[in-house]
């Protein structure tokens, strides 16, 4: 969830390719106080991006406080001590910059991009916001207003938000990945000054979060005011371990059937739960990265290739999987039918194509074009050193190392065909999976 | 305003950064201009090229026709089929993006030094010599016909059609360059080899390169690439008039919450004013958390999580728009408060802290969009069809610098009308219906 609408695309759905390591012109270090420093240079323009990411994210909530992690991160632009409502960015703005936030299911990060020249004024004032929010019931109402309204536009108003959340809901029998960022509705009503502060006071602080600071900086420079503004603020010796219930044994295939007259254009959706990216242990996440590539990723890929050439039977495929997550996460397929077939037909046609990729197993041929097109992305990510600086943030909240980020190019090009379908025997059965149709109000499916 | 105060008045004196973007004229030896920033650090370049005209060239009675044909480009070509295509693509570990809007045919194009010769050949086929075959015409043609339907319960989608139908009368921009499911399906292969030369020619081109390559080879390139097209295409649109009046119309559709779209005339980017009201919009409704309207709408209220404004100067014809989405029961609320806010505007202007406040914005966030080699390449090639200098990039912040708060309230009392906006209102807004505005 972001606090405005443009930044949406980048978060949720993506699989990033990820830069090569050698060229990654990034340094780390940790201050004293156990706040994590990353900083990547690119001096091609005198422009800076200056980011805080938090390990607190809405799978961190509170039961019954669905939500509140997201509706914290925008009374973060309400008061502090030496702050009124709303002057944090009214003075990025006048400094010619702009500022924003998001929060997903395991982090909550605040950045903002400005002249390099102007570091210093941002520090301080994010610094400020980490310990000293000052809130007033006046906020609470009004910010809950706009919440509410930001769900409504994202979800409510979206029947195919509103499957996709009650998808998710189904996948997860015991995880928070369950339940929405944005929150439940009856939930988020519910939201008060207490359930903000509570997040705030137990995951606000130096030693649970990170600075990634990227562009025309250098990393003393960056040191230097780090340790002014954030070495300053004392840790939180109370922060607690990020325990989560975990998944039991998932046994049973399920089944969403989700209608609603605002839907034009029917489809299947399914999903499995599927491991992700772990600490010093990433190659079935890369092996099934790939596998998505391969079965789903565009024209040349395998369900492509059986659904809309060998056949008619979808006019858009698509696989896709997430691996930079804290704990288990999914990996989904989706066959929007051609007109005339039904949503019975397209979910067969998928399974079959799915059948017979198993047996054929994967491409020599793809997988090395595949593999060549990581490395070139390497060289391409150069010329956007805030996307190297967004992987950063998003791997170390989600409990990878810096190691972790920079061993993975390498780890995706050693990866075999045999890797590949070994985690696609693990991965794709029916006893974890959740297939979904989103249908008219009226409409058969067979 | 406490402590940080002091910080910002001591930035405020000192200047903006400057974006040191260093632009070359190109001329190939065939005659084709393009600009270029040289930019040896990476081993890859950028390449933007667009061709004036867009989905608006469409033949009387073939609307759609190119946008299917641009969605056709990257199907198959020469001697290749689409997948051949698509995997030579992957091959080279390039990508190419084809792009149509209302006024241009965009073609987004990057790859690596290593493998230059080869994807400006591939791209070349693409752009030249594309197939067309029947298999892939019927498979585009039905993306699009997926598309379309999604439209039809796509409140978004539902608001841009009315309000685009009520504004541009007879024009192209009055209807959806996609088309419509009778005039897509009756779009036939030599209608799209019409679409074809209609828009791909020298005489609407423009071309803007950054990466690692040298003015003499860029030269070499761009004749490569596009020294076989012909020199003129079809006539370019006349004027479209802007024929919307004030007034509300609800289109009834079941969601929770309604989605506004409202506007009136514009001003165009000739206009001498654009920078007085691109300031002006900057306060109103165009800057993000600052803007009045989102203060009152949203900080004040809580009646959205977004409203915005922005001037639409399309080749054609120039609207000033905005957006707004409440619960169905609240919108009334928040059209309300902006038409307050319009007034206000146009009577009272802008304040002198606001017009410092917005030129700081717009001067100190301009350098902020030179941040890769394809957002600058996409920037010059804007440049280049609005007819600015190439030294503009230079220029531009001393042109903003230069509005006087007359220039802005003087703009304000001309372009905004609060009696002449017209909302189009698509939900179940409650205390709202089609007719004139509320007294």
């Amino acid at each position: 969830m972001t606090r405005m609408r443009a930044l949406l695309a980048t978060l949720m759905l993506s699989t990033p390719l990820s830069a090569m390591a050698a060229e990654d012109p990034v340094t780390t270090f940790v201050l004293d106080n156990g706040m994590q420093v990353v900083v990547v240079e690119d001096h091609r323009a005198p422009v800076v991006q200056h980011m805080v990411w938090y390990r607190a994210g809405s799978a961190d909530e509170p039961k019954g406080a669905s939500g509140v992690a997201h509706f914290l991160e925008h009374l973060l632009f309400k008061a502090t001590d030496k702050l009124e409502a709303g002057e944090f960015s009214a003075i990025v703005s006048a400094n010619g910059g702009r500022d924003n936030a998001f929060t997903s299911y395991d982090y909550t990060a605040y950045y903002q991009r400005i002249a390099a020249d102007r570091l210093e004024l941002m520090m301080g004032m994010e610094s400020d916001r980490m310990r000293n929010i000052l809130l007033t019931p006046a906020n609470i109402e009004t910010e809950r207003d706009v919440i509410i309204e930001e769900r409504n536009q994202r979800t409510e108003n979206s029947a195919s938000a509103l499957f996709s959340e009650q998808m998710r809901a189904v996948q997860y029998h015991n995880h928070r990945y369950g339940v929405p960022v944005i929150g439940w509705m009856h939930e988020m009503e519910t939201l008060d000054l207490d359930d903000a502060l509570l997040f705030y006071e137990i995951y606000y602080s130096p030693n649970n979060a990170i600075l990634v600071v990227s562009g025309d900086v250098t990393p003393e420079g960056v040191r230097e005011l780090a340790e002014k503004y954030y070495g300053v603020i004392p840790s939180n010796p109370a922060l607690p371990e990020r325990l989560r219930t975990e998944e039991p044994p998932q046994t049973a295939e399920r089944r969403v059937i989700f209608r609603d007259a605002r839907v034009a254009q029917p489809y299947v959706s399914r999903s499995y739960l599927a491991p992700e990216r772990d600490q010093g242990a990433q190659k079935e996440a890369a092996a099934l990265t790939l596998l998505a590539e391969i079965l789903g990723g565009g024209t040349t890929s395998y369900l492509t290739e059986k659904l809309q050439f060998d056949t008619q039977v979808a006019v858009y495929s698509s696989v896709y999987y997430r691996g930079t997550s804290l704990d288990d996460t999914t990996f989904n397929m989706i066959v929007v039918p051609a007109p005339g077939v039904t949503l019975q037909e397209a979910e067969d046609a998928m399974d079959v194509a799915v059948a017979s990729f198993m047996k054929e197993g994967v491409d020599p041929v793809q997988l090395e074009r595949l593999k060549k097109q990581l490395r070139a992305q390497q060289i391409y990510a150069r010329d956007n050193v805030d996307g190297i600086a967004q992987r950063y943030g998003s791997a170390l909240t989600t409990g990878l190392t810096v190691e972790d980020v920079q061993a993975w190019p390498e780890i995706l090009q050693a990866i075999t065909p045999e890797e590949i379908m070994a985690a696609a025997q693990k991965v794709i059965i029916p006893e974890t999976s959740v297939t979904g149709w989103l249908m008219k109000e009226q409409e058969q499916g067979q | 305003m406490r402590i940080f105060s002091a910080l910002v008045i001591s930035f405020l004196t000192v200047l903006p950064a400057q974006a040191e973007v260093k632009i070359q004229e190109v001329i190939s030896p065939g005659g084709i201009t393009a600009w270029l920033v040289e930019e040896p650090s990476i081993p890859f370049m950028a390449l933007e090229l667009r061709f004036r005209g867009g989905g608006s060239l469409d033949r009387p009675g073939k609307r759609g026709a190119l946008n299917l044909m641009t969605g056709l480009l990257e199907e198959g070509a020469g001697d290749l089929d689409s997948r051949g295509f698509a995997r030579a693509v992957e091959d080279l570990a390039a990508s190419f993006s084809y792009n149509l809007n209302l006024d241009s045919l965009s073609v987004s194009a990057r790859f690596l030094s290593e493998s230059r010769d080869d994807a400006v050949a591939l791209l070349r086929s693409s752009i030249v010599d594309p197939n067309f075959n029947e298999p892939d015409i019927e498979r585009v043609r039905g993306q699009v016909f997926a598309g379309l339907l999604s439209d039809t319960t796509d409140p978004d989608a539902i608001v841009g059609a009315a309000f685009n139908r009520m504004t541009f009368g007879d024009h192209p921009y009055a209807t959806d360059l996609s088309g419509t499911n009778e005039s897509v399906a009756a779009l036939t292969r030599g209608d799209l080899l019409n679409a074809h030369s209609d828009i791909f020619a020298k005489d609407r081109l423009y071309v803007g390169a950054v990466g690692d390559i040298t003015p003499a080879a860029l030269g070499i390139l761009v004749d490569e690439l596009l020294g076989d097209l012909p020199e003129i295409g079809a006539p370019q649109p006349k004027a479209a008039e802007v024929t919307i009046e004030g007034g509300i119309t609800v289109v009834d559709f079941d969601t929770p919450q309604s989605v506004a779209l409202f506007g009136h005339r514009g001003i165009g980017l000739e206009s001498t004013d654009y920078f007085a009201a691109t300031i002006l919009n900057h306060v109103l409704g165009g800057g993000s958390f600052e803007s009045r309207l989102m203060n009152e709408v949203r900080e004040k209220r809580g009646l959205t999580y977004g409203v915005s404004t922005f001037l639409v100067p399309r080749d054609h014809a120039a609207t000033y728009q905005g957006q707004v989405a409440s619960a169905n029961d609240r919108i009334a609320e928040a059209i309300s408060v902006i038409r307050d806010e319009w007034s206000k505007a146009a009577e009272k202007g802008v304040t002198a802290e606001e017009l410092r406040n917005a030129k700081t914005y717009i001067t100190g966030a301009y350098p902020l969009r030179f941040d890769g080699n394809a957002p600058i390449a996409r920037i010059m090639v804007g440049m280049q069809m609005i007819g600015f200098p190439i030294d503009y990039i230079a220029i531009r912040n001393d042109k903003v610098g230069a509005v006087t708060l007359e220039d802005v309230n003087r703009v304000a009392a001309e372009l905004l009308d609060a009696d002449g906006l017209h909302f189009v209102v698509v939900g179940k807004p409650v205390g709202l219906a089609t007719g004139p505005l509320p007294e």
